[in-house]
């Protein structure tokens, strides 16, 4: 702090060369996102860093008035840069100027939590070592005051052998002056560790420095670090120093963390006055009821209910809206274009993919937006320790409850949230069986199976076997996930079960900009990334499903343009379109039909009927599975158009019920019966039938190798289950 | 009392000598909820071992258990002044001696 006086000139000279990048480091929980959000406002943009998932938040942060502004770089919150995970290697690696996209920062702020002084301390001590000018900016100090801790950041400073700045960033209090002490930073002495390890151990560091270690801080690493060095000079002096330590102690490497954590609990000493209250606080007073014994279970269940009521119902006004708002943008540009095959193009291809993709942002939203809430409280870690002991007996982690919960409504959002599980074999473990869960797109399938075979049929005479089914179904996905993630985990993702040591943070008044911009931030990540793969799969179907060219019959100019539009969802009315050729009349083959049968999905349908003949399903089923892919409810629209009855009916409209009913087989038998519908609806369950799961599960795991392996080993499940129900369904004389 | 002030080291020390005889060395998972203790040694190694200590449960170290969860696993500590989640297999690890405080 007393360089103040004569480096501002020189700072000034640097400042203007070049950007200045700045890495804002912290624990999580410490109130590091308030910050970034409030040092960089709106200017921040969220990218993921290349090869992993873990998203590379910058942004723009004004230093000084009339300058170019610093590059604000967001590190993953983290408790150690011990490597433990990838988001801690990553912010290892941008520290210490590794990482390619990034410059090695040239001041780190450490955000260090008042309230958790020492724990906080530990990064910080790490941050010293690894040599960078440092900062400490601290937070929630207006929470220690409140709670009668006084903490003296002179002293600390004096102490740490950094500056530290009291910052607020609700009030913005101390930004400023956290901006003079980053200036004053830039290009000056880094701070050295101060604290020391034993003698014994301190001998063997000098010894290892003598050996050609660069630094003391060098030695340290090398001596112990994981990985052993590459020289083989060196190597030998680590290997032989590591087995005298370990000679005299076999918890020989538990040494710099203590040493670390003793140093911490010296300056803290100094620094902090007031109580170290023992009584209860407010957290520990809400924790009584929020995991209580009997209340818990019943909060989680309750907080469990509104989000997934949020995303299930809340969200299909505005998803209508969506839907209906594209529907009516296609036919205003079917009847502005004229008829053919780009019109086509433009509105079952183009516009119906946009579309599809869109329509998914209402759930995103409102899943991510009590995500961050719920995050923002302190309450998910709370959500994970009661579910812990469940989702530990299926080998998944806690954290792993909400997301597969959300997959219920919809397994896009739900995969999306699976960003909070720190280890990557449980993550992908959980994405793989997220889309198991029976999303909302599998309930028009429900339905019209259900209308068409079992309504008004009784159970004993008084439970409607519908509702029965209905229930079979979801449990039926969940079943099933349970026993592969058990399978995945004992396999493919052989890991031993994951550990659980997890922060209950203080529970706080959540912060609405973070909230905000979280929302905003999965939107568009989705939106971008997710969205480019899901139009092309939308254009590709469409396509699949126009070419060839029905030749049979002479089309009738006006009916040229209305090709097959099954992916249009089936909530979509097509008003103002006259359909003529869509009478109902036993071997009157509609226009879109006759397109349908002949185009490569129809074909495709045909080809794979032998395959799909013991499930009990025919071609014309078979067109309905192959045009599902897009999304699992375009069945219904599919299956309207090949039994020719409008393809804008609904999983209710009576037309297709008896349409499905009264279809027949070659052989003049009825094509459905009560077991295949159930079949299908075991398929349904367990099929991965939706491009848009594909898509982002490929974003999510950055290769097609998961998303391939997750279509590939469901529709293996998914055929075997369906088998099995059919056939075994006959045998027992069902069929 | 005056363990706290004794270099971590020579406590794990004296524990490991004294191991089975002594009553007041217990595991984390077996202190009764509400007993304040100190952190005697960390017995795993690994990485959640190494987790466990950077989080604050080194040698020396206050902890208090506050509760298990409703299945009674896992378990949630006071440490450090602030409350951490830890299955009952990884409290196993470690060693704690009571204290007064």
């Amino acid at each position: 702090m007393s360089t103040t006086l004569e480096s501002p000139p020189q700072v000034s000279a640097g400042a203007g060369a070049r950007q200045l990048v700045v890495a804002l480091a912290g624990n999580p929980n410490a109130g590091k996102t308030s910050l970034f959000n409030a040092l960089t406002g709106l200017r921040q943009k969220v990218a993921n860093y290349p090869g992993v998932t873990v998203e590379r938040k910058e942004g723009l942060w004004a230093l000084e008035a009339e300058q170019a502004p610093a590059r604000l770089v967001d590190l993953p919150g983290l408790y150690s840069l011990d490597a433990a995970s990838i988001d801690e290697e990553i912010a290892r690696d941008i520290i210490t100027g590794r990482m390619a996209e990034v410059p090695a920062p040239d001041v780190v702020v450490a955000v260090v939590d008042a309230t958790n002084l020492e724990r906080n301390l530990y990064l910080v001590t790490q941050l010293i070592e690894a040599g960078s000018p440092l900062v400490v900016a601290l937070s929630m100090v207006d929470l220690a005051e409140r709670s009668k801790l006084e903490i003296d950041a002179e002293q600390l400073s004096t102490s740490l052998g950094v500056p530290v700045v009291p910052v607020t960033a609700k009030s913005r209090r101390g930004l400023e002056e956290l901006a003079r002490a980053v200036l004053e930073a830039v290009g000056s002495q880094p701070p050295c560790a101060l604290w020391r390890l034993s003698p014994k151990a301190e001998a063997e560091v000098r010894r290892l420095y003598a050996a050609g270690a660069a630094s003391r801080e060098g030695a340290l690493r090398d001596l112990y670090s994981d990985e052993l060095p590459e020289e083989a000079e060196l190597r030998e002096a680590v290997e032989s120093a590591r087995a005298r330590l370990s000679s005299s102690d076999p918890q020989w490497w538990q040494e710099p963390l203590t040493a670390r954590y003793r140093w911490i609990e010296g300056v803290t000493a100094g620094a902090v006055r007031g109580a170290k209250d023992t009584r209860p606080n407010s957290t520990e007073r809400i924790d009584r009821f929020v995991t209580h014994r009997f209340f818990g279970p019943v909060l989680l269940l309750l907080v469990m209910t509104v989000v997934f009521q949020a995303i299930f119902s809340w969200a299909t006004l505005p998803m209508d809206l969506i839907d209906r708002a594209f529907g009516a943008l296609g036919e205003v540009v079917r009847t502005q274009m004229p008829a053919g095959l780009l019109t086509d193009l433009v509105v079952d291809g183009v516009i119906a993919g946009v579309g599809g993709v869109l329509v998914f942002l209402p759930q995103i939203l409102l899943l991510f937006f009590f995500i961050a809430l719920l995050e923002d409280s302190g309450y998910m870690s709370r959500a994970a320790f009661l579910v812990d002991r469940l989702m530990r007996g299926v080998g998944l982690h806690g954290k792993a409850f909400m997301p597969l919960l959300s997959s219920f409504a919809c397994a896009i959002p739900g995969i999306m949230a699976t960003r909070t599980i720190e280890n990557p074999k449980d993550r992908l473990a959980t994405i793989l069986i997220a889309p198991f869960m029976s999303c909302s797109a599998r309930l028009p399938v429900y339905t019209l199976m259900i209308a068409a075979f079992f309504t008004d049929v009784r159970l004993l005479g008084f439970i409607p076997v519908g509702v029965v089914l209905m229930l079979s179904m979801y449990l039926l996905g969940i079943v099933v996930a349970i026993v592969v993630a058990w399978i995945l985990k004992h396999t493919i993702l052989k890991a031993p079960p994951p550990p659980l040591v997890l922060e209950l943070p203080p529970y706080r008044v959540p912060n609405f900009l973070n909230v905000l911009h979280t929302m905003k931030n999965r939107s568009w990540m989705f939106v971008k990334r997710a969205g480019t793969v899901i139009l092309t799969i939308s254009i590709l179907l469409w396509a699949l499903m126009t070419f060839p060219r029905s030749v049979v019959k002479p089309v009738p100019d006006a009916q040229e343009g209305a090709a097959v539009q099954a992916m249009r969802e089936t909530g979509v009315e097509g008003k103002g379109e006259p359909a003529p050729s869509t009478a109902k009349g036993e071997g009157d083959t509609s226009d879109e039909s006759l397109q349908l049968e002949q185009s490569y999905a129809g074909r495709l349908g045909q080809v794979i009927e032998p395959a799909i003949a013991p499930l009990g399903f025919d071609w014309k089923m078979g067109i309905g599975l192959v045009s599902s892919f897009a999304a699992r409810e375009t069945i219904v629209s599919t299956l309207s158009i090949v039994y020719n009855v409008g393809k804008d009916a609904g999983a209710d409209s009576p037309s297709l019920i008896e349409a499905v009913r009264n279809a027949k087989r070659p052989d003049g038998s009825p094509a459905w019966t009560p077991l295949v519908a159930v079949s299908m609806m075991v398929f349904f369950v367990l099929a991965c039938q939706c491009m848009s799961t594909v898509a982002v599960v490929r974003r999510e795991t950055n290769s097609w190798r998961w998303p391939l392996f997750m279509v590939a080993y469901m529709l293996v499940v998914a055929y075997v289950a369906s088998f099995v129900t059919y056939q075994g369904g006959k045998l027992l004389g069902l069929g | 009392m005056s363990l706290a002030y004794a270099a971590p080291g020579h406590v794990a020390e004296l524990l490991k000598r004294a191991e089975g005889r002594t009553p007041a060395a217990v595991s984390l998972d077996a202190l009764a909820a509400g007993t304040h203790a100190r952190v005697a040694a960390v017995r795993g190694s690994g990485a959640v071992a190494r987790r466990l200590m950077e989080m604050g449960v080194v040698p020396g170290a206050p902890v208090r258990v506050i509760k298990a969860a409703p299945l009674g696993d896992p378990l949630e500590v006071r440490v450090r002044n602030y409350h951490l989640a830890l299955r009952r297999s990884e409290a196993q690890t470690v060693s704690v001696v009571m204290s007064d405080e």
